[in-house]
């Protein structure tokens, strides 16, 4: 028998017996990043591509989205600092080591750019809008002359940010679960197909929804590749990343994990988007809705459970 | 039935449920600040530093209180030149500012009432009318009983205050739990055969052993402070540790040899290891020779008390027995057999002790460098006064003939003469107690609730709503030992050394010294000429003045050590020495026990096995907590909030019990524990007994923090087994079996 | 200049005195710690072993809760010693995450904080409060880089580990069979 217990110290509930300290806001604000990084993208993509006028829902509606998706995140990551009050020392530096630091910083760019990019929207989507000032008018015509450059400094910025949010947990060598490389493209991807998702629901447009979801597909299927590909990462790994994988083969995320983020948000909608694509009637709120929770249960699950994993020592 | 002397459970006069429930919430939480201490950390120089010694145990540790600027206690820190600490003091006295900040302490002074429905509460009082109601209560007894009547209970420095106004006042019948429920036995069999005590802190010359036997002492989890201090140094010296223990203790874990010991044989391994020292021929002859008396007989005694013959008893393997015997030979005579100090465990301790004494002879392992040195302590003058009033039978008498070894009072004595039934010859009517909390410290519960509902009155001094002042009449709130003057402390030592204790703030709420409260009790009772003084300082600078210092140079040095007048350390240094025992000698043959009846040698009996289904309780300390009184200190609560019950992996399995499951757990008399308490699955332990650090189990609710916390060991020792030859109550006597119900689920039980 | 600490897991006790005295010594909060006690037994009975472990941060060179900051609240200063600059310190808990050793702990008052090696001792040639109240004197403190430091002296012929070696912290506390 072996015993390993602390007898004294330690008693705090965040740390003690396991880690603990991150919760949902984290989970929301890793979510809403890959989403707006998603949606973010393809619009510009598709604008930089010149499928603007096919792909209206997707270039120009849905970047509602971004702005208030980064807004939330940001909102639910400024209530999860426990210091609110210094909030803004996260401005004063660049720290190139720390993820968090230049996710901090895309995030005061990106956002900008998202709203500047859905204001040189506005008019198109809602005719009669009025900028009031003059000097926003100005801004609108500069804005939307130079719309190219913007679109790849967005696309550009968009990948960053979601493959940050994968990377801020991967930069963390002292949880097993989330040290793992994989983890940055996969939640890009996760995080691209619920921008795709959100682009789907909004769309009326049956050809741009096709275009879409064949997109997700191809995305879904690679993340279940990765998803495969981290599993087989920690099969092949040490003690601790064993026990990181025990957490998913029976442990106390096997359910959670499986079922709703694998089954329900990946293959279930996975497969109604093929039944679709092959003929099929599905209401195109259904594969997105999954899709999204499935994307918001995945950081919940990857977030809660990292944290357990430790180093034994 | 509504009994007289009901214990009170709830907080003062006409407080609600509500303001109950919202404490016992506040005592559950984590962040319980009961000061906000914002701020860095200083150095040392923005402090200011007040001598102490400390009270957490009775080891006497001295130290300093450190106050920053705002008038804060910050920290205690050890004095460097105190022999008894080092400069550094063990958790619970590094913790003892908790015992300060408490906020669930004693507030004001409190007096029993009875409403009309019959029920009891506590209501508020001044100190006037406190005292007054103790003092003419004092009167009374003298005059109906005689004040050898009023009976008294007491440890540690507050208990010392208590004892000079009793005796003033004409009573000697006293009794603290500190002897018959703990070192008494080791006092009379040392006594016996070496005409010494071993005293406190004990003249073990750990440092420099090249051996230290420990039987069932578990140094580091007894955190005697020096103790653990020197057992350290010989760990560096590659000393030779062998523990004797039925569980594997924090000593056994640093021991060359663990002796994984059935619980209750222990004389029959230490008889067998006298065996073999005699028999192989491998003791120290020329100490024998020079200063023992009765080697022959002890000879023959044991001829047949052979390893293979305690092998039967102890379980303990033979050559086991016979390797570790010849490795303390090899060492004799730089062996301590530690003595131990709560060492009431089967009935049967002073022969235990005296085999322990006898081993230590045989050794040679009394007077020499490494082995139990010489002590002195101190003499520190009385203050001017009168002799005390001769007594009329004071608690000798009380014994009538039994116990003819005890040299103190035996608390269960006490409290059986208080209960009419048992018709004892004199008459215990009322009880004064001060520093010790007796539902948690003495054996046999139902006994001592039969004895308080006998009384007429009872006092108590503490400072906190401790168990026993819930069936106090008067409660007063004293100060704890930072705000307080009190008696110099003369620990004996190698050489002697005196501190002082002054207070570094004022006393919080109403809280009083014990020097204070006796005195106007004295006061009252026209003692004057016993209290000729208005303050403590007063008597601490006229005996500071007698032994060449004053209060003034004590008060910055806190420590001053004097060199030795008694004579050497050790035995060789002497011309011939002579042993205070009726042969001159040790004693290997006790002719005091002879004359008083008893065996002059130490025999093994057995002792009864647990019944099928049930467990031996032992039980022990934790390094953090004191006894019964530190549960509540936020800082010592921090470190350990609960005990846990051990068993062993094997047990467990039988019980199908997984670790931290909770438990209720019944005695062989059908006592219950009043609250469950975690298991703790662990190899530490033999299968045929359980383990649990005593103190726990607290069930006043008035201590948030401590309340309903872990089990009470107490609690489960209702049958004790008393030692004939000093009164001990043996209480590892006490058998127990697991209930995985709530016992309580259907019923509504008087817990407390 | 190189400050470490050495664990003389032979002699400690478990008894947490070094819990409480950093307790008191730096105002840690009730419910909270910078230290604690580890307790570790194998074997079975009756041929047991056991040794307790004191920790606390690591003070490690290649330390990951520096690296991960985003407001360089967390720093090293001379010596190695790793400290958090009470209010530049967001409460992210990013260090938090990126501890092996969970050492950090965040503050009622919202800060991240954890062992200083109490460096407003240290800095006056005093040692840490943890080591001059151990009662077992089984903790040893100095400048790995000065050959007569307490703690050179301790480790000098001792065979010794670190936690997690693994994690590649390359920590400064060790651990003394
Ligand atoms: N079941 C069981 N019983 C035991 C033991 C055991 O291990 N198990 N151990 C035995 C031993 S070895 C001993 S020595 C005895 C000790 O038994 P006690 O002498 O009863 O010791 P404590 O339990 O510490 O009780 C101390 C009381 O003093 C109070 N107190 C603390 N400081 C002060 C102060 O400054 N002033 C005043 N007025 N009061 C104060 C506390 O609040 C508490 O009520 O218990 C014995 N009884
Ligand atoms: N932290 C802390 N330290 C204390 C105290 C405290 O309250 N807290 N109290 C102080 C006081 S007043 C006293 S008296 C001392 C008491 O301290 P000790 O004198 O060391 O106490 P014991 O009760 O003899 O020792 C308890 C040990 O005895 C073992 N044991 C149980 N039954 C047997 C048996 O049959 N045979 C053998 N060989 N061993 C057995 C238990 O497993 C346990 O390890 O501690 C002192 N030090
Ligand atoms: S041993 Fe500890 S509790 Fe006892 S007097 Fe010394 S410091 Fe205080
Ligand atoms: S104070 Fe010393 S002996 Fe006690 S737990 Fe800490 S390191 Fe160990
Ligand atoms: S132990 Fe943890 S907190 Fe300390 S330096 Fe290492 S990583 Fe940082
Ligand atoms: S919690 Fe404070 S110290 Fe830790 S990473 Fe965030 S800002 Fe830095
Ligand atoms: S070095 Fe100082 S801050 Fe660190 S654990 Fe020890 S006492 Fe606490
Ligand atoms: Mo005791």
């Amino acid at each position: 028998m072996k015993e390993e217990l602390i007898v004294s110290g330690k008693n705090i509930p965040e740390i003690y017996p396991v880690l603990h300290l991150w919760h949902w806001e984290i989970s929301l604000y890793l979510f809403l990043g890959g989403l707006a990084g998603g949606v973010l993208f393809f619009a510009a993509y598709f604008y930089i591509t010149g499928k603007e006028k096919q792909m209206q829902a997707t270039v120009k509606w849905a970047t509602l989205i971004a702005p208030l998706a980064l807004i939330i995140g940001l909102s639910s990551l400024l209530y999860d600092l426990h210091h609110k009050l210094y909030f803004w020392r996260l401005f004063t530096t660049v720290r190139i080591d720390s993820p968090m630091s230049w996710g901090a910083w895309t995030l005061l760019i990106i956002f900008p750019i998202s709203l500047i990019w859905v204001g040189s929207y506005m008019k198109e989507m809602f005719p009669g809008w009025d900028w009031k000032w003059k000097v926003l008018n100005w801004f609108e015509a500069l804005v939307i002359k130079y719309r190219l450059a913007l679109a790849w400094v967005m696309l550009f910025l968009s990948i960053i940010l979601a493959v940050y949010t994968g990377i801020l947990l991967s930069a963390f060598n002292a949880r097993p679960l989330w040290n793992v490389s994989i983890l940055g493209p996969l939640f890009l991807v996760s995080g691209f197909s619920t921008g795709l998702a959100s682009a789907m629901w909004i769309s009326n447009d049956k050809h741009e929804r096709k275009v879409l979801s064949t997109i997700d597909i191809f995305f879904i299927l690679t993340e279940l590749f990765f998803i495969i590909h981290l599993f087989m990462g920690f099969w092949a790994g040490t003690q601790v990343k064993l026990e990181a994988l025990r957490l998913f083969m029976g442990g106390q995320f096997t359910l959670d994990f499986w079922i709703f983020v694998v089954l329900l948000g990946l293959l279930f909608p996975v497969t109604l988007e093929i039944l679709e694509l092959i003929g099929y009637h599905v209401p195109k709120w259904i594969p997105a809705l999954f899709i999204l929770f499935g994307g918001l249960m995945f950081r919940f699950v990857m977030v809660d459970a990292g944290q357990i994993t430790r180093f034994l020592y | 039935m509504k009994t007289r002397r009901e214990f009170i459970k709830i907080s003062t006069a006409g407080v609600g449920a509500a303001a109950i429930g919202l404490q016992a919430l506040k005592g559950k939480g984590f962040k319980w600040f009961p000061e906000k201490f914002s701020g860095d950390p200083v150095s040392n120089e923005d402090l200011t530093p007040y001598p102490t010694y400390c009270e957490v145990c009775f080891w006497k540790c001295a130290g300093y209180t450190y106050v920053d600027k705002k008038g804060k206690i910050r920290k205690i820190v050890g004095n460097p030149n105190d022999p008894n600490s080092n400069g550094r003091l063990c958790p619970r006295g590094t913790g003892g500012i908790g015992m300060y900040y408490d906020e669930d302490r004693l507030k004001t002074p409190l007096i029993r009432e009875t409403r009309k429905d019959g029920s009891q509460y506590f209501r508020r009082a001044s100190w006037d009318e406190a005292l007054d109601k103790i003092a003419n209560k004092m009167k009374e007894i003298k005059e109906k009983y005689g004040p050898e009547a009023f009976g008294f209970f007491h440890h540690g420095t507050p208990g010392g205050h208590l004892a000079h106004l009793m005796k003033a006042y004409g009573s000697e019948t006293d009794a603290e739990p500190a002897y018959a429920q703990c070192r008494g036995p080791r006092s009379a069999a040392y006594y016996a055969t070496y005409g010494s005590y071993i005293g406190s802190p004990e003249c073990t010359d750990i440092r420099d052993t090249r051996c230290l036997v420990l039987i069932g002492s578990h140094i580091g989890e007894n955190m005697h402070n020096t103790q653990v201090q020197e057992m350290s140094m010989a760990i560096d010296q590659k000393a030779t540790i062998i523990t004797v223990d039925p569980r594997f203790s924090t000593p056994a874990a640093k021991s060359k040899y663990w002796l994984p010991i059935k619980p209750s044989t222990d004389i029959a391994l230490l008889m067998a290891w006298i065996h073999v020292l005699i028999y192989e021929d491998i003791y120290n002859k020329d100490f024998v020779k020079k200063y023992t008396f009765g080697f022959d007989q002890l000879k023959e005694h044991v001829k047949d008390m052979t390893p293979e013959w305690a092998y039967g008893i102890t379980t303990i393997e033979p050559d086991l027995i016979r390797r570790t015997a010849r490795e303390m030979a090899g060492h004799a005579p730089a062996v301590v057999i530690h003595p131990g100090r709560h060492v009431v465990w089967y009935g049967d301790d002073t022969q235990r002790e005296r085999a322990m004494g006898i081993l230590t002879g045989l050794l040679g392992a009394w007077g020499y460098r490494g082995s139990l040195y010489i002590p002195e302590a101190m003499e520190i003058p009385k203050f001017p006064q009168p002799p005390y009033p001769e007594t009329k039978w004071n608690w000798k008498d009380l014994n009538e003939g039994r116990f003819p070894l005890a040299t103190m009072g035996i608390t269960t004595e006490i409290i059986r003469a208080s209960v009419p039934k048992y018709n004892y010859k004199h008459k215990v009517k009322a009880w004064l107690s001060a520093g010790t909390n007796l539902p948690l410290s003495m054996p046999d519960k139902p006994l001592f609730k039969e004895a308080v509902q006998s009384i007429e009155f009872f006092a108590v001094i503490d400072t906190m709503p401790m168990e026993v002042t819930g069936y106090a009449d008067v409660v007063l709130p004293e100060a704890t030992y930072l705000e307080r003057y009190d008696f110099i402390r003369a620990a004996q030592n190698r050489y002697p050394s005196i501190a002082l204790r002054m207070p570094a703030v004022k006393p919080k709420y109403e809280s009083k010294p014990a020097w204070w409260i006796v005195k106007q009790i004295g006061e009252r009772l026209g003692l004057h000429d016993y209290f000729n003084y208005d303050d403590y300082s007063e008597v601490l600078d006229w005996q500071f003045k007698q032994v060449g210092t004053s209060l003034e140079e004590m008060k910055k040095i806190g420590v001053k050590t004097f060199p030795r007048t008694s004579g050497p350390l050790y035995l060789d240094d002497y011309e011939n020495f002579e042993f205070n025992t009726n042969t001159g000698k040790v004693e290997l043959y006790s002719t005091e026990f002879e004359s008083a009846g008893f065996n002059p040698f130490p025999v093994y009996k057995p002792h009864p096995e647990p019944p099928q289904n049930f467990y031996r309780l032992i039980y022990g300390r934790a390094p953090m907590h004191t006894f019964s009184r530190t549960q509540n200190n936020h800082n010592l609560w921090d470190l350990m909030k609960q005990n846990t019950v051990w068993v062993h992996p094997s047990v467990a399995n039988l019980w199908s019990l997984k670790n931290g499951e909770k438990v209720w757990l019944k005695n062989q008399d059908g006592a219950l524990t009043d609250f469950s308490v975690e298991v703790r699955v662990t190899e530490r332990i033999r299968w045929d007994s359980v383990y649990m650090v005593h103190g726990f189990g607290h069930s006043d609710k008035k201590l948030t923090r401590a309340y309903g916390r872990g089990a009470s060991d107490e609690k489960m020792i209702t049958h004790y087994a008393m030692d004939p030859i000093m009164g001990g109550t043996g209480m590892r006597v006490n058998f127990v079996t697991f209930l995985k119900e709530d016992p309580y689920k259907n019923k509504k039980e008087d817990k407390g | 200049m190189r400050y470490a600490m050495a664990v003389d897991t032979n002699k400690c006790v478990g008894c947490a005195d070094c819990v409480v005295a950093c307790q008191t010594e730096n105002l840690v909060p009730n419910g909270y710690c910078r230290d604690w006690i580890v307790e570790n037994v194998e074997g079975a009975y009756p041929s047991l072993d056991m040794k307790f472990q004191s920790e606390r941060c690591n003070h490690c060179e290649n330390a990951p809760c520096v690296r991960c900051c985003p407001t360089g609240a967390s720093h090293i200063v001379e010596g190695g010693i790793v400290l958090v600059t009470h209010d530049e310190c967001i409460g992210c808990g990013a260090c938090i995450e990126s501890c092996p050793y969970d050492a950090r702990y965040v503050h009622p008052e919202g800060y991240v904080d954890k062992c200083t090696f109490c460096i407003h001792r240290v800095d006056k040639g005093e040692n840490p409060a943890c080591v001059d109240v151990c009662p077992t004197y089984c903790l040893h403190f100095g400048d790995l880089d000065d050959p007569n430091s307490e703690v050179s002296k301790a480790m000098k012929d001792r065979s010794w580990y670190v936690l997690a070696p693994e994690a590649g912290t390359n920590p400064q506390i060790y651990f003394l069979r």
